[in-house]
């Protein structure tokens, strides 16, 4: 073997080491951005609504279609009345500080479920709260799909959507 | 009304075209290393390739049919390391053989372990079919971990090898449980954490700005990390007792969202790093060889020889089979870093620290992406305990920090590393299986057929 020819063995080992690794690189790359992301018809939510809604207030905007859930509305427990309106944003209750509503109930944790919506259809989902979030008696485990007046219950707290 | 924004994609194309250059990397090492040791190919490095491409091909076929939807990258990235760990033994066995005949090859072992490491991988896959269910078995494997570390110490299977009681022999298999039980602790820890991670964090007294948790909240964790430690130590393994508290810390961190336990984990490994430097005379000579390794060269003739051989190597390396990395003791397995950084030089030594980068990247998205508490947890646990070792082992080698024995992950020689190492990348994947899977379909919530329940 001439000293040459292992000399571009090397150089040539060392590059296809390194096109593996950008190229490694580059389907992360097209993992992050090569998602579909939909065109929104839905017009963007002005900011006031997109700020967290702390007390309750009256949703201003009706959202497109008929027979849609426009309120998320505390019906039991110590913040029973409350309500948040839904936009396009997710809604985490809890008794953190991030929480739309910040829920004075001793079994509630920090974070401890997200509303949240694909466009069409409402989403709970437990945030690996301590007690649990429960529709009926069944603990969940996945997001689940909700619909107008099923109630979710968070400690003590059980909240529906309504229009 | 519109197309959801989350799109799952299972990206196994891109995973298999990923694959088949992780492999082409491995063939084309054997064949330079042949190439630059005598000058032709020799015949039996066939099976050593072969060895390579159906581990390759068993792998990318259990993650196709077992798990889908599963993250595309970390596999590819994991055959490139176990390629060029085999190439690297293969040509280290040559370099020995070559001063001494009688010297054991390791190569073919190390094909064998690889093809055990892929059958784990693969039955991680099937019986795991949902992570969630192992927070089924938090105590279970806790009790798993702390039995596997102390079977070294039995008499009768424990067995020392080079100053370490940490393997086990069984007939004429060895294998080390620490590296097992590094998962199980993981899946421990995790379980455990995920649980009590409110009381850890809120119920507590405040001291010096730090919340300190009640003593029943944190009493088992801390006897499961010190009895696991409390054995390291005994066993004089002190690689593992560094990287099992740091895997330690990092979890609880995560789990708490509390600096505190940083602050508080650098204390306690301040005090340890004193006390082992006060108390056991190895320790101390890992201390002076890394403070000063040419004060005393032949004592610190592993360290000295590893890094004239990575200053050898220089910025592009002597190429495969031209330099002399045989000279090193241990070249093989605790310092195959310094081998491949004397044969690749500085260029191909960036490049596996980045393919190690990557799989961590890849670990803490997976952690950061999946839905459920313990999942992520143990994700994270999985990932640290990664970056830890390869921090351990790459900072040793270097003379970064003081040296201690930890294999590089993939690349080193040793059987148990390498199985366990596997069955980690595999719970990774079911993570990210089940978290890149697109939702079942469920349409009303009523049914309880329909809604996925997970019995903890």
């Amino acid at each position: 073997m001439s000293e040459l020819t292992l000399t571009l063995i090397k150089l040539g080992f060392l590059a296809v080491l390194w096109i593996f690794v950008l190229s490694a690189v580059s389907v992360i790359r097209t993992d992050i951005f090569g998602t579909r992301v939909p065109s929104r018809q839905v017009a963007k939510p002005s900011k006031k609504s997109a700020a967290p809604a702390q007390k309750s207030k009256p949703a201003k905007r009706r959202r497109g279609k008929r027979g849609q859930p426009s309120l998320l509305q505390i019906v039991d427990g110590p913040n029973a009345g409350q309500s948040v309106p839904l936009g396009d944003d997710p809604i985490i209750l809890g008794r953190g500080t991030d929480a739309a509503i910040r829920l004075n109930d001793d079994y509630v944790s920090t974070r401890h479920a997200r509303f949240a919506s694909n466009g069409e259809q409402w989403f709970v989902e437990d945030l690996g709260s301590t007690n649990g979030t429960y529709i009926g008696s069944q603990r969940i485990t996945t997001p689940v799909p909700l619909s107008m007046g099923t109630q979710v219950r968070l400690g003590k707290t059980i909240v529906e959507l309504r229009k | 009304m519109s197309t959801p924004t989350w799109v799952p994609r299972r990206r196994r194309g891109a995973e298999l075209a990923l694959t088949v250059m992780a492999v082409a990397i491995g063939v084309f090492g054997y064949i330079a290393v042949g190439l630059g040791v005598s000058g032709t190919i020799p015949s039996d490095t066939y099976a050593l390739i072969g060895g390579l491409v159906l581990a390759a091909i068993g792998a990318h076929l259990a993650v196709r049919r077992f798990a889908p939807y599963a993250d595309p990258i970390l596999l590819p990235l994991v055959l490139c390391l176990n390629g060029l760990g085999l190439v690297m033994i293969h040509r280290l066995d040559l370099g020995r053989q070559a001063i001494d005949p009688e010297r054991g090859a390791f190569a073919g072992s190390q094909v064998v372990w690889t093809f055990v490491g892929i059958v784990a991988f693969a039955a991680v896959l099937v019986i795991v079919r949902d992570h969630r269910r192992l927070q089924a078995l938090t105590y279970t494997f806790g009790l798993a971990a702390i039995v596997l570390l102390i079977l070294p110490l039995l008499p009768g299977i424990g067995h020392e090898q080079n100053g370490a009681r940490i393997w086990i022999r069984l007939g004429p298999f060895s294998f080390q449980p620490g590296e097992a039980a590094k998962i199980c602790l993981a899946i421990f820890f995790a379980g455990y954490l995920v649980v009590k991670r409110d009381v850890l964090a809120l119920a507590g007294k405040r001291i010096l700005g730090i919340d300190l948790p009640r003593g029943r909240d944190l009493g088992p964790i801390l006897l499961g990390w010190l009895i696991s430690v409390g054995i390291l130590v005994f066993q004089r393994d002190l690689g593992s007792s560094l990287l099992f508290f740091g895997l330690f810390v990092v979890v609880l961190f995560v789990a708490t969202e509390r600096p505190g336990w940083l602050v508080v984990g650098s204390l306690l490994f301040a005090f340890g790093a004193w006390l082992g430097y006060t108390a056991f005379g190895h320790v101390r000579v890992r201390f002076e060889a890394w403070l000063d390794p040419f004060a005393d060269p032949d004592r610190n003739m592993q360290i000295v020889s590893a890094l004239f051989g990575l200053a050898h190597g220089g910025l592009i390396g002597r190429g495969w089979g031209q330099g002399s990395p045989e000279l090193t003791p241990f070249s093989f397995s605790d310092f195959i870093l310094a081998s491949l950084g004397e044969e690749l030089g500085l260029t191909g030594l960036m490049a596996i620290l980045l393919i190690y980068g990557l799989i961590v990247e890849r670990g803490l998205r997976i952690a950061l992406t999946c839905r459920d508490g313990f999942g992520k947890l143990l994700a994270i646990g999985l990932t640290m305990s990664f970056a830890i070792q390869v921090f351990i082992v790459a900072g040793g080698v270097t003379r970064l920090i003081p040296l201690t024995g930890l294999t590089a992950p993939f690349l080193a020689q040793g059987g148990s590393s390498i199985v366990m190492n596997w069955a980690i990348i595999a719970l990774l994947l079911r993570i990210s299986d089940q978290t890149r899977r697109p939702a079942p379909p469920t349409s009303s919530v009523g049914s309880d057929e329909q809604t996925q329940v997970v019995k903890l």
